[in-house]
């Protein structure tokens, strides 16, 4: 049985950096089932926060949440102090999938347009970022590949056009449910790479769940460590590794401790 | 470190690959060919051999001089049935295509009609068939709709099962994106349901001609069922198989346009 200690992880010193998304006291149940029992947080803009937990702590729960897929229970969660549904219409932020989720008779290029497409008709304003679609894919290395359909191209490839069309409305937050889980380990450390690059590059917020403690520190300057059974914030621990991060760091005797430390932190939970 | 992992390879001196698949698909076609060859060859000798009196079998050779021979008659025929099929395949598929539509949104319309749409299927069509010509007399009509009859149910199916295969996560991005009913249906639902769709027309493209050909058997004095009773009753062995070879041609002709509008639709 994990600790039922509740730890309400209110951020101690407000940062100067405005706040992306805040929950207050969330709940979600489905049915009698209390998948997150009252987490409370408040995800600074610009940063990047990883999401780890034992399986069925609510991590996936959690981001469904902020995005406007579930509804909470009890509580309140806001996206720049909009609600959800506000913030889900305004195109506020984006959502990446474990399974890419292209569409397959569409081309690479026609899936990263494809939120563009949804509402113009009905004249619903539509944020376009500084990248054209063309140069998104550019950015996710995937140009030369436009006209390829999803199955022409790798797994790898595919989570990329992911990428490329969650980031094609300029979104200010960006929600990735184990984006890279299904990948194989070489695969993973060089989308990881791209993924810091694309966030250093576009400063958009990112809540990332993983559950592969080293993906976890590698990326993260916050790692939330959640519980389950309820699932509950049960730690958010500050990742002080300096930046750019390299493949190279995480022979660091300091990405080590790191690594060490959540992994003990996880058996308890 | 290079973001770009992945140019796609210039062409590589692949000739000599390139003649093995040519060769290897030559040779798919071949042998279906020559195993075809060898039994109407076989079916030739034997009937000669044993003296088969031709109204029983008819030898290869007796099929082929009538085919030549009454071309003008069965291309008279050939195109009333042809007419029919098509004109059946339209009316069947579209109704079968809007009346799924009207399934997936309205689980209550599902509740209400298909039970009602089981029930017309399980009906043989040779028996329902006296019943349409009755009703819409011996015109052009009746074996319009008996065609359609028996292509209606499996678009239907396959249709209704299309439109509801769509991934739960395409829906949650649909959802995210903000995206209506219309948009859901236009670019999602709707295009993932088009493999479903081509299997059901594949299989209608060949039915829809057997309805047109029942239709006639019950009542018409041209088209190739109507050919087929005649010849029949005439013992004139030679002609009726010579119409349903043209029968089964229509078939094949329809089959092979529906599987080519296939391949340059469903590209995934």
């Amino acid at each position: 049985m994990s600790g039922t200690a509740k730890i309400s992880a209110a951020p101690t010193s407000l940062p100067a950096g405005a706040i992306a998304a805040s929950l207050r006291n969330a709940c979600v149940k489905f049915g009698s089932f209390t998948a997150i029992d009252g987490i409370s947080i408040d995800i600074e803009e610009g940063q990047f926060y990883t999401i780890l937990g034992p399986s069925g702590c609510g991590k996936s729960t959690m981001l469904r949440l902020v995005s406007d897929l579930i509804p909470a229970a009890s509580g309140d969660v806001t996206i720049f102090g909009k609600s959800t549904e506000e913030a889900r219409l305004a195109r506020e932020f984006a959502f990446v999938f474990q399974d890419a989720t292209l569409l397959p008779w569409r081309s690479a290029l026609k899936n990263v347009e494809l939120p563009l497409e949804i509402g113009r008709r009905r004249g619903v304003p539509i944020p376009v970022g500084d990248k054209t679609p063309r140069e998104l894919l550019d950015l996710v290395g995937l140009s030369g590949r436009e006209d390829a359909l999803p199955h022409e191209l790798s797994g790898g490839m595919r989570q990329r056009v992911a990428i490329a069309r969650a980031l094609v409305c300029h979104p200010k937050l960006l929600l990735m449910d184990e984006p890279f889980g299904a990948l194989d380990e070489m695969t993973r450390d060089h989308l990881n790479l791209q993924l810091l690059r694309i966030w250093k590059e576009t400063g958009v917020t990112i809540l990332f769940v993983t559950h592969s403690i080293p993906e976890a520190v590698f990326l993260g300057q916050k790692v939330l460590m959640l519980q389950a059974h309820p699932g509950r914030l049960r730690e958010v621990v500050d990742i002080d590794l300096p930046s750019p991060r390299t493949i190279e760091q995480r022979d660091t005797p300091e990405f080590t401790r790191y690594s060490a430390y959540l992994r003990k932190l996880l058996e308890t939970c | 470190m290079t973001a770009v992992d992945n140019i796609p390879t210039a062409e590589e001196p692949i000739g000599s690959e390139r003649m093995e698949a040519r060769r290897t698909r030559s040779v798919a076609i071949a042998i279906p060919v020559m195993t075809a060859a060898a039994l109407i060859a076989l079916w030739q000798i034997g009937v000669k051999l044993f003296d088969v009196p031709t109204y029983i079998a008819p030898a290869p050779s007796d099929i082929a001089y009538t085919l030549v021979d009454k071309f003008p008659i069965l291309l008279m025929n050939f195109w009333p049935t042809f007419y029919e099929s098509v004109l059946g395949f339209f009316v069947g598929n579209i109704a079968a295509i809007l009346i799924a539509v009207a399934f997936v949104h309205s689980r209550m319309v599902e509740r209400a009609f298909f039970p009602i749409a089981v029930f017309i299927n399980t009906i043989p069509i040779l028996a329902i068939a006296p019943i349409l010509v009755l009703i819409f007399g011996p015109g052009l009509t009746a074996k319009v709709v008996i065609a359609a009859l028996i292509c209606f149910f499996p678009t239907l199916v396959n249709m209704v099962r299309g439109l509801q295969a769509v991934s739960p996560q395409a829906l949650e991005l649909a959802r995210i994106l903000s995206a209506s009913k219309a948009e859901i249906f236009w670019k999602i639902r709707l295009p993932s349901s088009l493999p479903f769709l081509f299997s059901a027309l594949k299989i209608a493209a060949t039915t829809c001609v057997i309805g047109a050909i029942v239709g006639e058997w019950v009542g018409a004095d041209v088209g190739l069922g109507a050919l087929i009773i005649d010849a029949t009753f005439n013992f004139n062995s030679p002609l009726l198989y010579a119409t349903v070879f043209m029968s089964s041609g229509l078939s094949v002709v329809l089959f092979a346009t529906v599987s080519t509008i296939e391949r340059l639709v469903v590209r995934w």
